[in-house]
């Protein structure tokens, strides 16, 4: 494999005078996009490697499939057994692990900067050479399934995300679970593990995210040594996807053995790269804020501390996603308010974001913390590679997140109550609704 | 197969490990007498202030939740501003402020920008979020209602039920034993008064440590230090605890109408200044410490599937704190869980650590030591914690040393006097679990 590569230096990107946000992208021949943000405040190195796929490329049959491969991850090449990939790392004084979202499948690894070449070695081995083998599988499901019934089946609230997902989206992959549901898993075969790594794991499928104290030519000599030699492959391209317009409120009710009632609201929301108007995403993250922004925002002001009528209460809007996702509102009620009562505020607040402009006051403190959080987040080597990871593998640019300050300072109030009336409707809008029931059989049945 | 391995490892494994400075710790008191401890970080312009009193749930007394809901209710108004004004200041300047309460500490943490408009605020809210806190009745009682929401979330998700037994079983009556998210009963009496005379009584100058860092000189951060305290009377450090008695009995279990059991096994561990410190922290690191590459990892996980999640733990506390196994498995299988944590326990126990073994847990000790504090967040929360626990300055100085120099027989030797495996307290809870009550 040649090693001419397309390098690109670009340069100083910083909001301050941080000379620590120097960050270089180039592409190897195989289509491997790496990107290398330095940052020399601790002699550490994060690598991310992050590929395009996750729950939102499945369907049914097969969900959960690309966790279960993340998990398979772990279980050995032709050069490196299973728990030995864990283990090397380890003994490096390494972490590693991996996370399986709707849009991405992510490994990382955190070291000691000199020890970066461990990561790209190992993790451009199992890129290429994962060996399935069949013991390995069954056991792997079995542990993915207690992970299931750990994270979704036996947690209430877990559950009632799960439902809130499926009734909502009619067509979108976004109505499936990441963990997949449990009767797929059940039936997952390896060969379908062995097709689905074939599919989506290659160069040109990937990013490669190294953030730290590392200077790009060393990554970039690192990289083309170890994933250089991977062949590339054709990935075939996806097809256009349009979730099919709702009509009236979509309404689901989790009837669980709980203790504490709680309540979803979802609207339909575009995202930055698919809306009408390219300011409506920074619209509704700055909405989201005017909700959720703090102790200061007026969800804990008015629901929680005026009203008396929320525990808790919440917003948020993911204004970068593969598909359309939504503008999520949750509550807890105090114990003298229902759930039909905190919906019912809930609805209000939007009424009234659709009704009346924003507070200065309250839109300047949004900004405040949105200039401090840009400081803050420097802090955490990690957040700042994920960021970078997170937009590329969803198909946009990762220049974004330096743009993001000021896409949000430029948001006006006319703005908000613009994209409140638009797109915070009915028609968008499915609530999930966690009713608790008693356990009501009797003592010495429990046991069945 | 194998001897590519051991060409890998021979070209993986570069030793020794690279050094790295621990961060300079500078500390003195403040003129009330709190302790402070400071590590600059010039770089980016923003400082952490994390101040701890021991005040935590062990100081409850005979109110179970008082000292969470005390230190709950103090960001909730106080000096000039309520509630929403409170709020309002810090967040204008984008200041975070956070706090809580554990069994031995509470805490009351600030992030702030160095610019002095934020700063002067954020220290100024601080000094009188510590001393002057508004205590008022509507607040008291809405902190109230959200503690009693949270103890039903925490009724509905069996890992709670179980964590809460595991403590209540093996403590007893001794401080420890209670959770700090305290009782609904006990909850629903705690009044103003009381709260009041908690805060009065703990939150004072000689029972807190402040941590900063932060890109501050050591005059300004001495300037914070003695501002954020400015309002705390000195008082008196908390008494010391009593220590705690064997368990009275050996098994917690409770049925719960989950598709798993929570399986919890235990004994009393060590304290946070204990002669075994060092060969029981990283024995524990091979046994079950380090996720999936500890022995309890490979046995429940990688050989058999049981378990998601698979550890054992000491929590090293003010008095001698709990030793853990912990798992969640498929109702039917949590006696095969519970088993083969056992034996390997027992196992690892009879045979101690092998060489290889020892050697990969104290590389992956000292070699992610750098990992450990490689943030100004992960910094503030540790040297908080060396001041809570009056751990030398040199602490992380010595560290790497102090782990390289564990041996084998002294991992065996201290988990063989220690650990009693025919002797674990076991709570299972989920829908396999027999109730012994």
């Amino acid at each position: 494999m040649k090693n001419a590569l397309r390098y690109i230096a670009l340069g100083l990107l910083g909001l301050t005078a941080q000379a620590h946000a120097q960050v270089t992208e180039y592409r190897l021949d195989n289509g491997l996009k790496v990107i290398v943000k330095e940052d020399h405040r601790a002699p550490v190195v994060v690598s991310q490697l992050w590929y395009k796929i996750g729950s939102s490329y499945e369907y049914t049959g097969i969900t959960g499939i690309s966790h279960v491969l993340e998990h398979m991850m772990f279980k050995g090449t032709k050069d490196v057994p299973a728990g030995e990939f864990s283990r090397i790392v380890a003994a490096n004084g390494g972490q590693e692990n991996a996370f399986t979202g709707r849009d991405y499948t992510t490994y990382f690894e955190t070291l000691s900067a000199d020890r970066l070449e461990i990561a790209l070695k190992l993790e451009a081995d199992r890129m290429a050479n994962l060996v399935l083998d069949p013991t390995e599988v069954k056991k792997e499901t079995e542990v993915v399934k207690e992970e299931r019934r750990l994270r979704t089946e036996d947690k209430p609230t877990g559950l009632l995300y799960e439902q809130f997902n499926a009734v909502a989206w009619r067509a979108s992959p976004y109505q499936n679970p990441v963990i997949g549901w449990m009767n797929d898993l059940d039936n997952l075969k390896l060969a379908d593990l062995a097709a689905w790594y074939r599919r989506w794991y290659s160069p040109g499928n990937a990013t490669l995210v190294i953030a730290g104290d590392v200077q790009p030519e060393q990554v970039k000599a690192l990289a083309d040594k170890y994933f250089g030699p991977i062949p590339q492959v054709d990935l075939a391209p996806q097809k256009p996807f349009v979730e099919p317009p709702q009509v009236g409120i979509t309404r689901v009710v989790v009837d669980v053995p709980a203790k504490q009632p709680y309540v979803m609201m979802g609207y339909k929301t575009p995202m930055v790269g698919s809306a009408d108007q390219p300011w409506e995403p920074y619209a509704l993250t700055v909405l989201a804020a005017i909700l959720d922004g703090g102790a200061s925002a007026r969800l804990s002001k008015e629901l929680v501390r005026d009203q008396g009528i929320a525990a808790s209460a919440g917003a948020g809007y993911d204004a970068y996603s593969r598909l359309p996702g939504m503008f999520v509102l949750d509550g807890t009620p105090t114990a003298d308010h229902d759930l039909g009562q905190i919906e019912s505020a809930l609805r209000q607040q939007i009424k009234r974001l659709q009704d009346e402009p924003v507070d200065p006051a309250e839109l300047q403190r949004v900004i405040a913390q949105a200039v401090a959080q840009k400081v803050y987040e420097k802090d955490s080597l990690f957040y700042q590679a994920m960021q970078i990871g997170l937009l590329e593998t969803v198909g946009l640019d990762w220049r974004l997140s330096e743009q993001e300050l000021d896409r949000i300072k430029a948001v006006t109030p006319e703005q908000i109550q613009a994209v409140a009336r638009k797109y915070l409707v009915d028609d968008n809008l499915t609530v999930a609704e966690l009713k608790p029931k008693a356990d009501t059989r009797p003592e010495d049945n429990k046991d069945a | 197969m194998r001897k590519s391995l051991i060409v890998w490892l021979g070209l993986l494994v570069w030793l020794p490990t690279a050094t790295l400075a621990a961060p300079k710790i500078e500390s003195w008191q403040t003129p009330n007498g709190a302790k402070v401890l400071f590590v600059p970080a010039p770089g980016l312009p923003m400082v952490d202030v994390r101040v701890v009193f021991d005040a935590g749930s062990a100081r409850d007394g005979d109110k179970p939740g008082l000292a969470t809901f005390a230190n709950a209710v103090l960001s909730e108004g106080a000096g000039d501003w309520n509630a929403d004004q409170l709020a309002e200041a810090l967040e204008s300047h984008g200041i975070q402020m956070g706090n809580g309460a554990e069994r031995d500490m509470a805490w009351v943490s600030l992030r702030s920008l160095t610019d002095p408009a934020a700063l002067t605020v954020a220290v100024n809210v601080m000094a009188n979020v510590l001393a002057r806190p508004h205590m008022a009745a509507a607040d008291i009682d809405r902190i109230r209602g959200q503690m009693l929401v949270a103890l039903k979330q925490s009724a509905q998700d069996p890992g709670t039920i179980a964590r809460k037994r595991f403590w209540a079983t093996l403590y007893g009556d001794h401080p420890y034993g209670h959770d700090p998210d305290g009782t609904e009963d006990a909850l629903r009496l705690i009044d103003g008064p009381q709260l009041l005379a908690f805060h009065q009584r703990y939150y004072v100058a000689n029972n807190a440590v402040v941590a900063i860092v932060g890109d501050l000189d050591r005059a300004k951060a001495e300037a914070l230090a003695k501002d954020v305290t400015a309002k705390l009377p000195a008082g008196e450090h908390a008494p010391a605890l009593p220590v705690p008695g064997r368990f009275a009995q050996t098994d917690a279990s409770q049925r719960f109408p989950s598709s798993q059991t929570h399986v919890l096994i235990g004994q009393l561990g060590m304290a946070r200044h204990d002669p075994d410190y060092f060969p029981l922290y990283v024995g524990n690191h091979v046994l079950g410490g380090s996720g999936l590459v500890s022995m309890l990892g490979e046995e429940v996980r990688n050989k058999r599937g049981l378990s998601y999640s698979v550890y054992s733990y000491f929590a090293p506390m003010r008095q001698v704190g709990p030793f853990v196994m912990g798992a969640q498995t498929r109702n039917d299988q949590a006696d095969e869980a519970i088993g083969v944590m056992r034996d390997t326990l027992k196992a690892f126990i009879a045979n101690g650590p092998g060489p290889d073994e020892l050697k990969a847990a104290k590389q992956n000790l000292t070699g992610g030591f750098p990992l450990q504090i490689d943030s100004n967040k992960e910094i503030v929360q540790y040297i908080a914690m060396m001041g809570f626990y009056d751990l030398p300055l040199d602490w992380l100085d010595k560290l790497v040393s102090r782990i390289d120099a564990v041996t084998a027989d002294q991992v065996k030797d201290a988990f063989a006097r220690r650990v009693h495996p025919d002797d674990l307290l076991v709570v299972k809870v989920g829908n396999g679990a027999a109730e012994r009550d």
